[in-house]
């Protein structure tokens, strides 16, 4: 999948940056310990913008470019911070028969972002994510950890509204 | 650990357990025996969890605690099976199914039927588990449950996950004994031979001659057990299931493979979209190198074993076998040639076997039970059973698992409960992107692996979507080509070019701008991706095209011919037309229009102008009268 690059500047913190040592110190030798630390690197900054794709590659010996083409191989790495409430609509197979697509087109439109963006005023990220395998309550859509199913077109405004005022 | 202790856990706890397994008088007589009265189980699987059953149990927790009942036990379990009527609360000893409960439920079920002499309260329980005379049916003995055969799934939503003496009181770990103590590694691996247990991932491939591939030089070389728990194929989930019901049967299985291939090193692959599974693998690995079931010197003979557990970053390809393990490695998940086979060169350049979550489920049960016992179920060349994850527009959602063999009639009718709102049965997808559509035609087909290919369908992992007569058939192709299309790795052309060209061709079909020679084409091109690509993402891609193709050819020429879509899917193709039979001219349509192509005076039939119209459908969802339609 294509990804877009980040145009917001990096502002990591002098915590983050000492969280991200003891992960890459943790893994250091490890065989196959690329993957774990970048895993561990989205968890800390939230997403994976150059800067820290440099200094792991540094800690871990290898080259930019490999560590950037890992980063953009995985769809689950972003090179985008994401907005402060996270929506994700499901587009599995048993989701998209029961008419998923009718809900993302919902959330597009009451956000007026498209998939893999973020609102300028960074509150709301929209994604298509891959099968939650919670099928049995197909279409569902997920707002950071909550997880709303057998969702309809028609209450997307109404449960987005219950975040944009917060 | 010794063989005592484990025993002496399983003393402990097996009536515990086994209330739950056994219903009625039975069940009442062990209960006494285990100092509580009743237990309740909630399911902590993903589907009810996004239901809300953690609200559930702390709720029940908290009324339980203010009315005094401390003989009565709370259990949070596995998936049960039924996923869209959660959050699901099971009591036992009667075995009574209470369905989509809520946190005021909760305290009815507390004062009816949980107090001392309280009774079933049979307005929240599952509505097949009550007939018609009022008798309420124990959970194993509903329609949805009675067809079933539960194998892999034997501990799903029976013992708490995260509680590794319940696993052990229903036998785990005593396979790995067997193995280690009374068993050659040869033995085991003629046992899987013997039992005819085939890989449950999709390819079907016999795992005890897998096993056999990777067995020479014990000792001499390193070697790796891998467990694919990176379960792609969107509509799937029993391997999460069994990851989130029962670890422990996975952990043992790769123990017991590891003895017999000569290995002491497991990694277990699982997507990271699956956190809860994740976090009862960390668990159940935890509690079993405590006990000593993994680590040094397991039950004081030279077998060492341990596993670690890698996640996944949401890449579907990465569910290949070579391709794992290359993610594993740290790098893109790309597959690479075979051969050389993984059992020859697989992790790190060593011998390696690698089998599916729900493989290893049958794996120490075959030990115990012998090969024969697994062998005598399914059809000549499908051995044992299979867990369906049922999904799309069928009554009963969720998880079964039936014999080899079953017809996919038994599967959609009885356990399934039948399409819903009276609709028709169109066609069942098996094996996601892979696979294929099995059409009303073939529904009484035995299924099994070869079965499936026979009929242009494949096992897969297990996922099966029903669709009804308002699917189009071309747009699901479309759909899963667009999945392929996103997940091919790029690594070879006939898969990264081909299925973009591919589905340039369906987005040309349902667009209404195709002509018959794109129909030439397309299928040149599924031909030549299947013969060209790399992997078998690839060299399955064309599946949905090919098998729609076949079964639905009608409805291909109905949108290339006609520029029509049958099912009413395909926007391009489609008319919004508004009834004056029926329309009471409210003007909602009119006003919610985006485009202002209906017009019409108030209390008089509305118009749409086909010309200005974009085919939103918003006049659909909001004309209270049925007056639009789309045709």
């Amino acid at each position: 999948m294509a990804k877009a690059k980040t145009t917001v500047a990096f502002q990591g913190t002098l915590e983050q940056e000492k969280a991200l040592q003891e992960v890459i110190d943790a893994h250091k030798g490890q065989a196959g310990a690329l993957m774990p630390v970048l895993q561990a690197a989205q968890g800390i900054y939230g997403y994976l913008p150059v800067e820290v794709q440099e200094k792991i590659a540094a800690a871990l010996h290898l080259s930019v470019a490999e560590v950037y083409g890992v980063v953009t191989f995985y769809s689950q790495f972003s090179l985008n911070p994401k907005g402060k409430y996270s929506v994700s609509v499901c587009l599995g197979t048993a989701c998209y028969v029961k008419g998923s697509d009718k809900i993302l087109e919902a959330v597009e439109s009451k956000l007026g972002i498209k998939s893999g963006e973020c609102t300028s005023d960074a509150k709301f990220s929209v994604d298509v994510t891959r099968c939650l395998g919670a099928c049995g309550l197909a279409p569902v859509m997920t707002v950071n950890e909550d997880v709303y199913g057998k969702a309809e077109p028609k209450k997307v405004a109404e449960i987005i509204d219950r975040y944009m005022n917060d | 650990m010794t063989i005592e202790q484990l025993n002496q856990i399983k003393d402990k706890y097996h009536e515990l357990v086994m209330v739950r397994k056994i219903v009625k008088e039975e069940g009442e007589k062990l209960a006494k025996n285990t100092g509580y009265r009743k237990q309740v189980l909630i399911c902590g699987g993903t589907g009810c969890t996004s239901s809300g059953s953690k609200v559930i149990i702390d709720a029940l927790e908290a009324e339980l605690e203010k009315k005094g009942l401390k003989d009565v036990l709370v259990v949070k379990t596995g998936c049960f099976g039924l996923c869209a009527l959660g959050p699901i609360m099971i009591v036992y000893p009667e075995g009574t199914f209470y369905s989509m409960m809520t946190p005021e439920h909760v305290v009815t079920v507390c004062d009816k039927h949980l107090v001392e002499g309280g009774e079933p309260v049979k307005e929240l329980l599952y509505k097949d588990s009550v007939l018609e005379d009022g008798t309420i049916l124990p959970l194993n003995e509903t329609p949805f449950y009675k067809k079933q055969k539960r194998v892999a799934l034997r501990n799903c939503g029976v013992i708490a996950p995260e509680n590794i003496d319940e696993a052990i009181a229903l036998d785990a770990y005593q396979a790995l004994y067997k193995c280690l103590t009374k068993m050659t590694p040869d033995e085991v691996i003629d046992v899987m031979i013997a039992s005819g247990l085939r890989g449950r991932g999709g390819a079907g491939f016999p795992t005890g001659t897998k096993w056999k591939f990777a067995c020479s030089r014990r000792g001499e070389v390193k070697k790796y057990v891998c467990c694919n728990a990176d379960e792609g194929d969107p509509g799937a989930f029993m391997d999460r299931s069994i990851l989130e019901g029962d670890p422990h049967v996975v952990l043992e299985a790769m123990a017991i493979a590891g003895y017999a291939i000569g290995s002491d090193q497991g990694y277990i692959y699982v997507r990271a979209e699956y956190p809860i599974a994740v976090q009862r693998l960390t668990i159940a690995i935890n509690q079993a190198r405590e006990y000593g079931l993994l680590g040094k010197n397991i039950f004081g003979t030279d077998f060492s074993f341990d596993i670690e557990l890698r996640l996944g970053s949401g890449a579907f390809v990465c569910g290949e076998e070579t391709a794992l393990m290359t993610s594993i490695e740290g790098h893109r998940g790309e597959p690479r040639p075979r051969p050389p086979f993984p059992a020859v060169k697989g992790l790190f350049g060593q011998p390696t076997i690698l089998n599916n979550v729900e493989t290893w489920a049958n794996i120490p049960q075959i030990i115990m039970n012998g090969a024969e016992w697994f062998a005598s179920m399914g059809t000549e060349k499908s051995k044992g059973t299979k867990v369906f994850a049922l999904g799309g527009k069928i009554n009963n959602t969720g998880l079964v698992e039936v014999e080899m063999g079953t017809t996919l009639r038994e599967i959609v009718e009885e356990i399934g409960g039948g399409v819903p709102n009276g609709k028709k049965f169109k066609a069942a997808q098996t094996g996601g992107p892979s696979g294929g559509c099995i059409s009303a035609a073939d529904l009484d087909v035995p299924i099994d692996y070869d079965n499936l290919i026979a009929i242009g369908s494949m096992m897969g992992s297990g996922g099966l979507i029903v669709m009804d007569e308002d699917n189009c058939m071309v747009d699901i192709a479309k759909f899963f080509l667009n999945f392929t299309v996103d997940e091919s790795c790029g690594k070879c052309t006939a898969c990264r070019i081909g299925t973009k060209r591919l589905y340039e061709i369906l987005e040309k079909i349902t667009a209404g701008e195709a002509s018959m020679k794109d129909l030439d084409q397309m299928e040149y091109l599924c031909e030549n991706i299947k013969k060209n690509s790399l992997c078998a993402l690839g060299q399955t891609a064309p599946n949905p095209v090919v098998s729609t193709f076949k079964c639905f050819k009608d409805e291909y020429l109905a949108h290339v011919q006609d520029k029509k879509c049958p099912a009413g899917i395909c926007k391009a193709l489609l008319e919004f037309w508004i009834d004056p039979e029926k329309c009471k001219g409210c003007t909602l349509c009119a006003k919610n229009c985006p485009v202002n192509a209906i017009t019409g005076k108030v209390k008089e039939p509305h118009v749409i102008d086909n010309n200005l119209c974009i085919g939103c459908g918003t006049c659909l969802t909001n004309c209270k009268f049925g007056a639009v339609t789309k045709r």
